[in-house]
């Protein structure tokens, strides 16, 4: 008998649930027709407070919207933690039905996914990255960041304030801008001074705070007073520069001076604002799409944001203005 | 190469592996006592986060780093309870029970980091207390006496643990009640409730763990910041043979190989780096199998207790 | 246990009197274990105040709602489905494999390599022999722990949870190595994956517009074939009886590592095939993160499946759905994704506490159903 009550009872709850969906359902989605906000979606395959790639895509929708007027003229729906890519297609197709303006997959491994959604709804602009690949649709941008070009700018500052002339890099994998960044920071250590050691760990994972500490700490032990490096995990090697007091930090992808503002000389910054500006702005003068955008020094898409907080000598802000110049004026060209 | 033998590389390999073995060895005992009992309990990375997640917390908002242990050996003893009703009341499969608990602490801790505190912020953890004249010894002194308290504590667990099991009566029910439960039962000692105390006792040694990352090695919370360690944990426990004294070893072993291949990388010795990040993990099953001294697990392991059972 | 245990109790034999109210009861029983948690997950709801009739209703509908609902909830199944099938050998010969993680990577690390490295061949060719390539990819990932078991009683939970740190590395050297997409190093973007593998490798799709692929009726053919090889060959008689007592088995002259160790190779390979489909199937080349944690959520799937091959086509497709339907929710209410783990998390503890019920149940229903057959001889 009691078996039996129970059945009932959980028949009760779905069919509540299913109706209560229908009702859902069958209010308008939509607000009033005198002002209907613009819609952006976002997929990201790490948390809005990564510290690092989704926190910048995050951080510049806000941005936007608060410039724009609030939720009344922008609103923004998101998808985090989508690193199963079957996950983020049905998210992105889902956000696309449901008639957001722009979807954004940021995610270099949502590339396929795109592809194919995008053909289904032509009046849906897409954007996805870190890519170069438009798929020659016209409802498409790709986006990048080039990263090695802050890293260079970083590099020549790094090399600058080095006293033991060696320089830690700790690292995740060797690969996306993980890589490129550093290829650059090489390169600006170089461009200054080539007898300077740069030394590079990975720890062969994004997410191992405690390995990437050590690892940190290994460099310190080593005689390293500069480090840098790149991911959600290097939070850790911060903490060790923190830990040993007169180690220097260079960020990457978003500013970092907030965890350690005495050692964090400078950041790089992935500023997506202007991009989502000109996507908005194309949208509504119906072109949907088919461009590759670079974030680079050039089109202010990074920035270097120096700690307001660390007392950087003179000629050292000025040799890092000069990189930032030459770079955006082509006279030195950065390869990834 | 000839670099990563001299005297400054070793002391540093040393010392770095004793940093690096502080949380496998409070989560690694903690395990071996709810093993010894006979439960399996995989969540363990699942506890940590949620005891480095309350450590944090605590920490951030009180200043006081000693409150921040305390709320991550409550929530700690919260989730070993959890973990017992599951496991020893409802006598759930334990493998299964122990990845559900995994991800209700990932989950959970994950929530609680997003919507209590929102960004990453570093706080001062417990400091580095250089021991009286032993730290002065050269070479020892760096290596042994120059870290914080939950370092020092992870160590001195070790002879604790072993006196525990070994030499007192608790220690002797627990033993009991991993290798024949009947028997134990049939002697009047209680198998569930010793088991709930050993699930419970270790639970609270892998929130220390987890405090042990937040409050002192790394001095911060992050989501997923274990990134799987407690797995490595339970793993050690097996290469330990539910000893602490070869939990110990095991513990040293994985960690110098960690900090020896981070030195390779740092030295720019030739080797692919991702090779260099298997080797504590390869050097960990070739050791084990290639040592003769194997002891047999727990006879009640992974198997719950009914009374009256034949 | 005495040593004629085999001959004393003989291993259950499948009844084909099913009794239909034993089974509904104990199908229910997870759904009921699954509302509960569901309750639970409505308090954490309010407390982040989404309305959690919204959020359920988002659920419900975000499954059986839409044609891309209900097939993505099917795509997700293939994997677990898979995994789950080798875990269920697994767990029949008593063994933990931990490992499954691992054994996918090596399956689709393999999957990649083949349809690379034979890009010319025709696909009637290409497509088995990257499937039979991957499953023994997956089975010398499994293997391996098996042989340390058996030979040199290493604890397979040590020895798996260190080979998937070993597989992951091994992805990572070859996908920043001699997989990596050239297309990538060309564009100076080196993203960590590898280039797209050729169109005629690519498992057919069997709904237009939606993800679901040919792998889910191989998946479901499978798990049949597990079936009758668990419970109508010799061996799948001797792994089972291996796992219900080691003790008499050996006795009764079953080498009992060996077939532990045979259960270890055959749980990799099924996970090695799971790799294989993910990346044919699905992603369509090699990608950072390609396991998607399948190896833990195909233990989940297992369990749901009563450890029952045929359990698990059911169970792995309500456990994708779940999955599927929590995605939708988060769109819905817009809370962050952690909320979904910690409720699949309970959902997972409230179903493996709600078992000893389950077990209760049918134990006193034998008792009175051969309590009645005595009074009717």
């Amino acid at each position: 008998m009691r078996i039996r009550a129970l059945f009932i009872v959980s028949l009760i709850v779905v069919m509540l649930a299913t109706a209560c969906g229908g009702g859902q359902q069958t209010a308008p989605a939509g607000g009033g027709e005198a002002a209907k906000p613009f819609r952006i979606a976002v997929v990201m395959p790490s948390a809005t407070t990564d510290m690092a790639f989704s926190q910048s895509m995050w951080s510049a929708l806000k941005a936007v919207q608060a410039e724009m007027g609030g939720e009344a003229a922008l609103e923004i729906k998101y998808s985090e933690n989508m690193f199963k890519v079957p996950d983020a297609a049905a998210a992105i197709r889902d956000y696309a039905s449901q008639g957001f303006n722009i979807v954004i997959a940021h995610g270099s491994q949502y590339g396929a996914s795109v592809e194919e959604i995008a053909k289904d709804f032509p009046n849906t602009t897409f954007a996805w990255g870190t890519d170069v690949n438009t798929f020659g649709l016209p409802n498409v941008y790709a986006y990048t960041a080039a990263a090695e070009q802050g890293g260079y700018v970083n590099g020549v500052m790094a090399a600058m304030l080095t006293k033991s002339k060696l320089i830690g890099v700790t690292g995740p994998i060797e690969v996306g801008d993980a890589k490129t960044y550093i290829d650059g920071f090489v390169q600006g250590v170089a461009a200054v001074d080539p007898s300077i050691t740069v030394s590079k760990t990975w720890t062969g994972s994004f997410s191992d705070v405690a390995l990437m500490t050590e690892a940190a700490k290994t460099h310190i032990a080593a005689g390293a007073d500069v480090l840098t490096g790149s991911s959600q995990s290097v939070v850790g090697s911060i903490g060790a520069a923190k830990e040993a007091g007169n180690v220097l930090w260079f960020g990457t992808q978003q500013d970092q001076a907030s965890l350690a503002p005495e050692l964090v000389v400078a950041s790089q910054v992935y500023d997506w604002t202007a991009l989502i500006k000109q996507m908005i702005a194309n949208y509504k003068e119906g072109k949907l799409g088919g461009i590759t955008y670079v974030l680079e020094l050039k089109n202010d898409g990074l920035k270097i944001a120096f700690n307001p907080g660390f007392a950087l000598p003179d000629n050292v802000k000025a040799a890092a203005e000069k990189a930032i110049a030459d770079i955006k004026s082509g006279a030195i060209t950065v390869n990834p | 190469m000839t670099e990563i033998l001299s005297a400054a590389v070793i002391v540093g390999i040393l010392t770095s592996a004793i940093r690096l073995a502080t949380p496998y060895l409070f989560a690694s005992i903690g395990e071996a006592f709810a093993q010894t009992s006979g439960v399996l309990n995989l969540g363990v990375d699942g506890i940590m986060l949620m005891g480095a997640f309350s450590a944090f917390y605590v920490t951030l908002h009180t200043g006081n780093v000693w409150l921040g242990a305390l709320a991550a050996m409550l929530v700690g003893l919260l989730m070993g309870l959890l973990m017992s009703l599951i496991s020893v009341t409802f006598k759930a499969e334990q493998g299964i029970s122990g990845i559900g608990l995994y991800m209700f602490g990932l989950g959970l801790s994950s929530l609680l980091f997003k919507v209590l505190v929102g960004t990453v912020y570093t706080i001062s953890g417990f400091p580095v207390i250089k021991i009286p004249f032993l730290s002065q010894i050269p070479y020892i002194g760096q290596i042994f006496f120059q870290h914080s308290l939950p370092v020092y504590a992870a160590f001195l667990l070790v002879p604790l643990a072993w006196w525990l099991l070994d030499k007192t009566t608790w220690g002797l029910k627990i033993k009991s009640v991993g290798q024949n439960p009947a028997a134990a039962d049939s002697l009047g000692v209680n198998v569930d409730r010793v088991r709930y105390f050993s699930v419970c006792l270790g639970a609270v040694l892998a929130g220390l763990a987890g405090a042990s990352l937040s409050t002192a090695l790394v001095n911060l919370f992050q989501e997923n910041l274990t990134a799987g360690l407690g797995f490595i944990a339970v793993a050690l426990v097996y290469f330990g043979g539910w000893r602490p004294l070869g939990i110990l070893a095991g513990a040293l072993l994985f960690s110098v190989v960690n900090a020896f291949q981070l030195w390779l990388q740092v030295l720019g010795v030739n080797i692919q780096s991702d090779v260099a990040v298997m080797l504590p993990y390869l050097l960990t099953i070739a050791v084990l199998a290639f040592s003769m001294n194997r002891v047999r697990q727990p006879a009640a392991l992974n198997k719950p207790f009914e009374r009256g059972e034949n | 246990m005495p040593p004629n245990l085999i001959a004393a109790k003989p291993l259950p034999q499948h009844k084909l009197n099913i009794d239909l109210k034993d089974v509904l009861f104990r199908a229910s029983l997870p759904l009921l274990a699954m509302l509960a948690a569901l309750l639970i997950g409505a308090v954490l709801l309010l407390l982040l105040r989404a309305n959690p009739f919204q959020a359920y209703a988002a659920m419900v509908t975000g499954v059986f709602g839409s044609t891309s609902g209900f097939t993505q909830s099917l795509t997700k199944a293939t994997p677990l489905l898979l995994v789950g099938l080798g875990i269920c050998i697994a767990f029949r010969a008593s063994v933990i494999n931990i490992g499954a993680e691992g054994q996918i990577i090596l399956g689709a690390l393999a999957a990649t390599w083949f349809s690379l490295a034979f890009r010319h061949w025709p696909g009637w060719l290409l497509i088995p022999a990257v499937l039979l390539v991957s499953f023994l990819a997956g089975a010398i990932w499994g293997f391996i722990p098996g042989i340390l078991k058996a030979r040199l009683s290493v604890n397979e939970i040590l020895s798996t949870v260190m080979m998937n740190a070993i597989a992951l590395q091994l992805m990572n050297l070859l996908i920043r190595g001699p997989l990596m997409d050239p297309a990538g190093i060309a564009a100076g973007t080196y993203l960590a994956q590898s280039e797209r593998i050729p169109e005629q490798a690519w498992l057919p799709r069997l709904v237009p517009q939606t993800l679901l692929h040919a792998g889910a009726i191989l998946a479901v053919v499978l798990a049949v074939l597990v079936y009758i090889f668990l419970w109508r060959t010799t061996i799948g008689y001797r792994i089972r009886a291996v796992g219900l007592n080691p003790d008499a088995s050996r006795y009764a002259g079953i080498n009992v590592s060996v077939y532990q160790a045979l259960s270890l190779t055959l749980a990799g390979a099924f996970a090695g095939l799971a790799g294989a489909v993910e990346v044919i199937g699905v992603q369509h080349r090699l990608l950072e993160g390609i396991t998607s944690g399948y190896g833990f959520s195909g233990i989940v799937a297992a369990l749901f499946g009563g450890l029952h091959p045929l359990g698990l086509v059911p169970a792995s497709w309500l456990f994708g759905s779940l999955l599927v339907g929590a995605d939708k929710m988060q769109r819905a209410v817009q809370v962050p994704s952690a909320l979904i783990d910690t409720i699949l998390g309970l959902v997972v503890l409230f179903v493996v506490a709600s078992n000893l019920l389950s077990r209760r149940w049918s134990s006193r229903r034998t008792i009175e159903i051969s309590a009645t057959e005595e009074v009717n001889s």
